[in-house]
């Protein structure tokens, strides 16, 4: 036996709910049209960092492999010779890989990165239509080389002491050859 | 090995010793150091330089404790090193756990390591299982008050092609010194300079060459010492580690495979206080990468008949055509020396009940019908006899026909242990190489070939034992002479083969007289007994031919077929006559882990796994059984005892057993023949006649140019140098002078070595038997004892 109010009131009181929000801003997000920024540190897409002059930071240490708690990054290391150099030091990451099936984006392995080498970027689109893309290699993940940087395999540009890229002293004292150009022009 | 000492089991009293450690009393045999006192309560002292099986030597001063009182009722004023302390009656020690001062100690000692020490575990290879790194979680500080710059050295230096030195991380606990001067004597890595630049170091020119170097890598406390090949490949917890057996040498030494991915990535000493203690040789340390280089067999292979080419086949249709191609003929077995028993056991079955021959034979070698009879007396199912811990109480051990540091690395340290104990080492050889003087070896000097005239010389107590190696069989009447000479003391004898399976295959029956569990073929009711055993009707009851039989009845026809495993025809006796009777068979079956030189004579080649991928056992020289489980599961990659099955199901006779367990099982029912053995004549042989030529002797270097070394290009580079050795006048009179160069011939061909001076009789020369890229016995068709002509190189060439 319903009562008056649930046969009347109630049908039309859930309008009125409609009716204000009507006057209300939207929330809805306009993706992928309009691309709105994320919270500065939102854990999105992992980045491999380069010194100054283009070198890499990564040393392949794995510490971030051991960090995972999905078990979503693959590292190899090896060693730098004085022909093929990839980073300052004995040791680089000659594979480096994650899958992002895996990941979680917890950030785990940022922490564990002892030289500043794997950080986050904001990049959240990570989607993909087939498995073998999502795991991103090296050379998806390395940073872009910026003005100055020259893609290594080079020697160490910085310092002949591959400390000083640690401590930060002296950067960056060697101006790459183009760049020197350009200013002649300019 | 047929002698077995009744009174070996007996425990010698031992005198204990009551102490008192964290308030905890204990009783210990006296002359225990007090840090392994304070295990037995489970207090573990930190510790860097102590090591169990090395003198100790208080130099990383972690292992600090408080001593109350030093058993005489006074205390000892500072804290000590537990390390080098002995415990005393009544002594009370603090160790951290209830001592303020201890802990203090401890943390400052600590402290004081690392304050020089590189912060660079990211990058040390050792990171993830570094003791120091643990130790100093665990009993250190965790914040450094050194702000000052650290010491730097450049680094890493090469102390050796295999390991590379970081004087940076180093903690100058000289357990790599202590190691090579105490254990392996190969004293090439000492303590340089003094105060903060202190650090280990090799002579100039002189690199750590040792056969043994590797496990100072594993026993350096920090990442000072890391392998080349290891370097950077992976980290401690990417490891699957898995224990297994090498399978280089007749030791059986226990080591441990860390694979990632399916891959090897390193191998480490197993810890076997029986067998190899703590240590490993170089050989089975870094010669793994063999069975993964390119001409890794992956699918059977049958030879096209229209173009003559080996092609591609499935292993169905392989193993049809091997069973075609068999069926009919009269087939020789060769099996090599590398097999596990559970396989060798599989040929010997697969031979007897399903191809009905006794021409089987494991030797790829020369061989001696002296050998084939000793094999079967002494040897065949006897079980474990003379074991390594014997060679510790022995009075003196003779060794006969074997170098052990090149030929059994794993025995050459027992025997080096058990000589500082007091053991003497008498070696009937030609000369006194590197390794038999690090023995503190007396020579007894025996041209090669007449090895029994100076067994015979000797004299043994009851307590001695004699080492035969596999030489020996080649000299007449030296393994006769050898029997004769423990018979006679009451001593015991032991046989050393070269290879992993040798042992093995003698026990499972790979050879022409004998039946599994040294079952002699000649006698019917053993026979009888192993046809039920089978369910077969009857068993072949001639004895077969031995290797060099069979090679020679291929060539004459007398055998149309060959089903060989694992045989490199550059062993035996004269490859080339085994190449030309391999083109004459009618049908070659060849099982093998990677394409060798029996597979352009091949007709059908069916790929097995190598030891990493497959279970078995290995029988070492002692007669222990070291069984292994698979290391590395690789699908389609079948051991000699499945494709010998499917072989057998095709013709029709199945085999019974169709795996490693299975195999194992059936000969552990089977068990050993416990009737008459078979006799064995110690009268004495003939020595070969006097002459005149050069006599060569030759035995392979513990690294050399070996297949079961490729792929391990940094460790070949310790080989030794292939150098002719000879005395002065044997040199003299050729015309070669010492250091130029020097050129053996026979009339199958010659070449050229160095010469070098050494104390070997009046026409004898010594030369490495695989080294440099000269194979002796395929250049000159010539072993030990085989004479030979010496040379001036540049006379010949003029």
């Amino acid at each position: 036996m319903s009562t008056l109010k649930e046969t009347l009131w109630d049908p039309v009181a859930g309008f009125g709910v409609t009716f204000r929000t009507m006057f209300k801003k939207p929330v809805t997000e306009r993706y992928p049209q309009e691309k709105r920024p994320t919270a500065p540190r939102f854990h999105g897409r992992h980045q491999l960092n380069r010194w100054p002059d283009g070198l890499e930071k990564c040393v392949g240490c794995e510490l971030c492999a051991w960090a995972c708690p999905a078990d979503a990054i693959y590292v190899e290391g090896a060693s730098n010779t004085e022909d093929e150099r990839f980073s300052p030091g004995e040791r680089y990451g000659r594979v480096y890989q994650i899958n992002y099936l895996r990941c979680i984006l917890c950030g785990l392995c940022i922490e564990a990165c002892p030289t500043r080498a794997l950080t986050m970027t904001n990049e959240y689109e990570l989607a993909d239509d087939n498995r073998e893309d999502l795991i991103y290699e090296k050379s998806d993940l390395l940073a872009p080389l910026l003005p100055g940087m020259t893609e290594p395999p080079h020697e160490m540009l910085i310092s002949d002491d591959h400390h000083d890229y640690y401590r930060g002293k002296s950067l960056p004292i060697v101006e790459a050859d183009d760049a020197t150009d350009s200013g002649e022009a300019r | 090995m047929t002698v077995t000492e009744p009174g070996s089991t007996e425990v010698t009293p031992v005198e204990l010793v009551t102490l008192t450690i964290d308030d905890v009393e204990v009783s210990v045999p006296k002359g225990t150091l007090v840090i392994r006192a304070a295990e037995l309560i489970g207090t573990e002292i930190p510790r860097f330089c102590d090591h169990p099986l090395l003198e100790p030597v208080g130099a990383c001063r972690q292992c600090l404790v408080e001593v109350p009182d030093a058993g005489n009722g006074r205390g000892m004023p500072k804290p000590q090193a537990s390390c080098t302390l002995e415990v005393a009656p009544g002594m009370v020690v603090n160790t951290q756990v209830t001592s303020p001062a201890a802990d203090k100690a401890q943390r400052g000692n600590l402290e004081f390591l690392l304050a020089n020490h590189p912060l660079d575990c990211p990058v040390c290879d050792k990171g993830g299982e570094c003791p120091l790194q643990n130790q100093a979680l665990s009993h250190g500080n965790g914040e450094s008050r050194f702000i000052e710059s650290k010491r730097l050295f450049a680094k890493p230096v090469n102390v050796s092609e295999n390991v590379l030195l970081d004087r940076e991380r180093c903690v100058l606990c000289q357990r790599c010194t202590r190691f090579s001067e105490e254990i392996a004597g190969d004293p090439f890595i000492a303590l340089l300079e003094r105060g903060a630049q202190q650090q280990i170091g090799i002579a100039d020119g002189e690199p750590f060459h040792s056969y043994f170097s590797g496990n100072t890598i594993q026993i350096c406390p920090v990442g000072a010492l890391t392998s080349a090949d290891y370097r950077f490949r992976s980290r401690p917890f990417d490891l699957v580690s898995v224990p297994s057996v090498a399978e280089h040498d007749a030791c059986g030494a226990a080591i441990r495979i860390d694979h990632r991915r399916g891959k090897v990535m390193r191998r480490l000493a197993g810890d076997d206080p029986e067998v190899n203690e703590e240590w490993i040789t170089d050989k089975d340390r870094f010669a793994f990468t063999w069975s993964t280089r390119d001409d890794r067999l992956r699918t059977p292979l049958v030879r096209d008949a229209e173009s003559g080419e080996l092609q591609p086949m499935s292993w169905p249709g392989a193993l049809a055509v091997a069973a075609r191609g068999l069926s009919g003929t009269q087939p020789g077995v060769l099996t090599g020396g590398r097999l596990t028993l559970e396989d060798a056991y599989a040929y010997a079955k697969f031979a007897r009940a399903v191809l009905g021959t006794n021409d089987i034979d494991f030797r790829s070698r020369p061989v001696s019908d002296e050998e084939t009879a000793f094999l079967a007396h002494h040897v065949a199912g006897a079980g474990r006899g003379v074991t390594y811990r014997d060679l510790d109480r022995a009075g003196t051990v003779v060794l006969a026909g074997l170098e052990p540091e090149d030929e059994a690395g794993t025995l050459f340290l027992r025997l080096r242990k058990a000589v500082k104990n007091g053991t003497r080492v008498v070696a009937v050889a030609s000369h006194l190489t590197r390794g038999l003087r690090k023995l503190d070896a007396e020579l007894v000097s025996a041209v090669p070939g007449r090895e029994a005239e100076a067994l015979a010389g000797l004299s043994l107590g009851d307590t001695d034992v004699v080492l035969a190696g596999e030489r020996l069989g080649l000299a007449p009447g030296g393994l006769a002479a050898a029997v004769d000479l423990v018979g006679r003391a009451g001593a015991r004898l032991a046989w050393v083969p070269r290879r992993a399976g040798d042992r093995g295959a003698v026990d499972a029956g790979c050879l022409p007289t004998l039946l599994p569990g040294g079952r002699p073929v000649a006698e019917a009711e053993a026979r009888a007994d192993l046809a039920a055993a089978w369910g077969v009707d009857q068993l072949p009851d001639t004895t077969g031919r031995d290797t060099v039989g069979i090679i020679a009845a291929l060539a004459a026809g007398e055998l149309t077929s060959a089903v060989i495993g694992g045989v490199e025809l550059a062993d035996l006796p004269d490859p080339a006559a085994a190449r030309a009777a391999l083109e004459t068979a009618e049908f070659v079956v060849s099982l093998e882990v990677r394409a060798g030189d029996v597979a352009p004579y091949a007709d059908v080649v069916l790929p097995v796994a190598p030891p990493v991928e497959k279970s078995g056992t290995f029988v070492n020289w002692e007669g222990r059984r070291r069984p292994f489980d698979t290391a590395l599961e690789v699908s389609g990659s079948l051991p000699d005892v499945r494709v010998l099955a499917g072989i057998a199901e095709e013709l029709g006779t199945p085999l019974g057993i169709r795996g490693v367990a299975a195999a194992r099982r059936e000969l552990d029912e089977l068990g050993a023949w416990d009737g008459a053995r078979a006799p064995f004549e110690t009268a004495r042989a003939n020595p070969p006649a006097e002459s005149g030529a050069v006599v060569l002797d030759t035995w392979k270097q513990l690294i050399d140019d070996g297949r079961l070394q490729d792929g391990a290009d940094t460790y070949r580079l310790t080989a030794r140098p292939a150098r002719l050795k000879a005395n002065a006048a044997t040199l003299a009179a050729a015309n070669v002078e010492p250091g130029g160069s020097a050129r053996l011939s026979t009339e199958r061909g010659a070449a050229e070595f160095i010469a070098e001076v050494a104390d070997l009789p009046d026409g004898v020369v010594w030369v490495p038997a695989n080294s440099e890229g000269v194979n002796v016995r395929s250049v000159l068709a010539a072993g030990p004892g085989d004479p030979v002509t010496l040379s001036d190189s540049r006379e010949e060439r003029a």
